[in-house]
């Protein structure tokens, strides 16, 4: 009987999950086939880690990003030890060798400064309206001591790298999501339009739609940025930097929304609703663009990488956002001179940044679009 | 198909045509005139600079007029041949794009080709042979390979050329020694030792990509009754792969060349800056940050004519490979 009984198990389950489909909604349904893709679920979990860091950088970075230290140029990353119960970084001495003209760093065996959580340090305003100076972690040491915690190193100018490369992550990880949302909403208004009411208006977008595509993407990117003018304010800068990646992605959207429209528009349930009275607004907002969706987002959700690189890119080219702005571009600009990457490799650290957070947004994508597809 | 061709070409000028206000627009963009480009680094060499050759410099390149006047002078002299003079090097703009384009067209090939000679083979092998552990390790490399931005990769491997095999990097092509060196065996050596590093990065992402969809494209058709006929016949599996099925996966490879002209002209621009290459999307990239506006519009137009013909023929071409696509 147990046999049977061991046999019978998985039949059981099976028949329940079939039963139960029917009750489930769009975003149940989804939700379990893309919870079977592990490593899509990893690489979402990574991206969301990595944007709450990025919303909470002030307070997790121990140090102001633009803060100069003459005392740690190109420091190293801390040693971290277990010292009287707890965790702590070792002292360090700064040498200056006189032959080559080069700082370099000894460590100090016999001191150790204790990590602290909740440290006070230098004051911020949370999310521009919360003054605070309370930091997640920082080194408990006297001020003579000149003691800081440096995770991942400093750069040329002493700044802690750490919270360079989280403050950076407020920028390079919204610039390219926005600006695909953006992206998003013009191209499924432009690309239901131009599908659902064809004619004259879906030929003049399309030619538009040619035009725009005419140019290289990166090269009519990297036009329209270097006409921004130097002097201007970052926080102006990285809107007309989002405005400008919508522009230039929103044509690919509206094609593919496009074509899903034009498939949908001659379905027979589409038919029926206009044969029964819908109007055009409602034929749209119920069957058109609720159908489209999950195919727009897998394809924003592709989108999302690319603009990111796109970001980083033209930030590392000095044609994106420029310093004392802080994003992953400005900040390989010092990874540039292979020289100084071979003395202070640390200095890499934020193109792992942009990789890590390029490889999850595939995965994620890859992940999704096998989730929507009803037929994978 | 001559009616098409007709149409094509007509509509291709028309685009054109708008492209190039466009570009001339985004170009004429930044501000500052050239004009103030020359003067200033005359004003900071020392004192009063006379007004005279500055009012010159401003008519010859008609600083004040209105824009559709410049545009016009512009095109007109475009399309005479001449393409105008780089305001950085004091040189024609046609000599040099001439100067770098047989490079920048040669890398640009090298790496397609490249490209091809890997992902078709392989695409069929993974097809062929799915959810192999072959299949898997080079379905997550392939991930890697489009996942990590072109310009991130050039970096990483320049830094492990420089770190692990000690190699001088950021030349170019050559090193300093081999520069004008004439050709030899030593010389040819020096080029390859240099040569991998753009070849991988710019050839990276295609390959990913191609080989990707050839196995994508390939599992569907491989799925098709006709296949089944072919096999049920008795061919051999070679013949029902490679000849049966093969041919009706290959569109989007065919689709790709229309991205491969366009590329000749840039080649990847970023890549291009990073590893120094000599190559036309480096100086496409410089032109625009020093706002050298003759030799940045220039390069952009031969991208968008590039892009126009590329497209053309890659339907040409599909229509030749695939019968049942029609030209109306």
């Amino acid at each position: 009987m147990a046999t049977i009984a061991k046999d019978a198990q998985p039949q059981t389950d099976r028949a329940r999950r079939v039963e139960d489909v029917g009750q489930l909604s769009q975003f149940q349904l989804v939700w379990r086939r893309y919870k079977k893709n592990r490593l899509s679920v990893i690489g979402a979990v990574v991206l969301i880690v990595m944007y709450i860091m990025a919303l909470f950088a002030d307070f997790v970075a121990p140090y102001d990003p633009n803060e100069i230290d003459a005392n740690h140029q190109y420091a190293q990353p801390s040693t971290i030890v277990w010292a009287n119960g707890g965790l702590a970084i070792q002292g360090m001495r700064q040498i200056v060798d006189s032959v080559n003209f080069q700082i370099i760093y000894e460590p100090d065996p016999d001191v150790a400064h204790p990590i602290r959580l909740f440290v006070r340090g230098s004051p911020y305003v949370m999310w521009g309206f919360i003054p605070l100076d309370i930091h997640l972690f920082g080194v408990d040491a006297p001020p003579e001591a000149n003691a800081k915690i440096f995770l991942w190193g400093a750069d040329r100018q002493g700044r802690d790298l750490f919270s360079r490369v989280l403050k950076g992550a407020q920028i390079s990880l919204t610039i390219g999501f926005f600006g695909v949302m953006i992206s998003m909403v013009i191209g499924s208004i432009v690309g239901t339009a131009s599908g659902y009411f064809g004619g004259w208006i879906d030929n003049i977008i399309q030619r538009l739609i040619e035009l725009i595509q005419t140019f290289p993407f990166i090269s009519l990117f990297i036009a329209i940025a270097a006409a921004l003018p130097v002097t201007m304010p970052v926080v102006q800068r990285y809107l007309l930097i989002t405005i400008i990646l919508a522009f230039i992605t929103w044509t690919s959207f509206s094609r593919e929304v496009r074509g899903k429209v034009l498939s949908y528009r001659n379905a027979d349930y589409t038919a029926a609703a206009i044969a029964a009275g819908a109007s055009h607004w409602r034929v749209i907002t119920t069957h058109m663009i609720p159908n489209a969706m999950s195919h727009i987002i897998v394809v924003a959700s592709f989108a999302v990488p690319g603009a990111i690189a796109a970001e980083t890119a033209l930030s590392f080219l000095n044609l994106g956002m420029l310093p004392p702005a802080v994003s992953w571009g400005v900040l390989l600009q010092d990874a540039q001179q292979i020289k100084s990457v071979t003395l202070y490799p640390w200095l890499l650290i934020p193109l792992g940044a942009i990789v890590l957070a390029s490889l999850c947004l595939y995965l994620l994508g890859d992940g999704l679009r096998d989730a929507v597809d009803p037929y994978a | 198909m001559t009616t098409f061709l007709a149409r094509r070409i007509v509509y291709m000028v028309i685009t054109m045509i708008l492209a190039s206000f466009i570009g001339f627009f985004l170009i004429e963009l930044p501000p500052g005139s050239i004009v103030d480009l020359k003067i200033d680094p005359l004003r900071a060499q020392g004192g009063t600079v006379p007004q005279v050759p500055f009012e010159a410099l401003k008519r010859r390149y008609g600083v004040d007029d209105p824009l559709h006047i410049k545009y016009w002078k512009w095109i007109s002299r475009t399309l005479q041949g001449d393409f105008g003079t780089s305001f950085e090097t004091d040189t024609p703009v046609a000599g040099i794009i001439a100067q770098r384009l047989p490079i920048t067209f040669a890398l640009t090939f090298g790496t397609a080709l490249f490209a091809w000679l890997i992902s078709i083979p392989l695409g069929v092998y993974l097809a062929t042979n799915r959810g192999s552990i072959p299949d898997y390790i080079i379905t997550f490399i392939q991930f890697l390979g489009i996942a990590i931005p072109n310009f991130a990769l050039a970096l990483i491997l320049m830094v492990f050329a420089a770190l692990v095999l000690r190699q001088d990097v950021g030349l170019g092509f050559f090193s300093p020694q081999y520069v004008g060196a004439p050709w030899s065996f030593a010389k040819f050596l020096n080029l390859l030792s240099n040569l991998w590093i753009p070849v991988v990065v710019l050839g990276a992402s295609a390959t990913a990509g191609l080989t990707r969809v050839m196995r994508a494209n390939l599992l569907d058709v491989l799925n098709a009754q006709y296949i089944q006929t072919a096999r049920a016949k008795g061919l051999q599996e070679n013949t029902v792969v490679w000849k049966h099925a093969v041919r009706n996966a290959v569109h989007p490879l065919v689709m790709s060349i229309g991205y491969l002209l366009p590329a000749i002209v840039v080649g990847d621009a970023l890549a291009g800056v990073i590893l120094n290459l000599p190559t036309l999307g480096a100086l496409y990239l410089r032109a625009l940050q020093a706002t050298d506006m003759y030799l940045g519009i220039t390069i952009l137009m031969m991208q968008c004519i590039m892009l126009l013909l590329g497209n053309l023929i890659a339907d040409l071409l599909l229509a030749w490979v695939d019968p049942r696509v029609r030209l109306e």
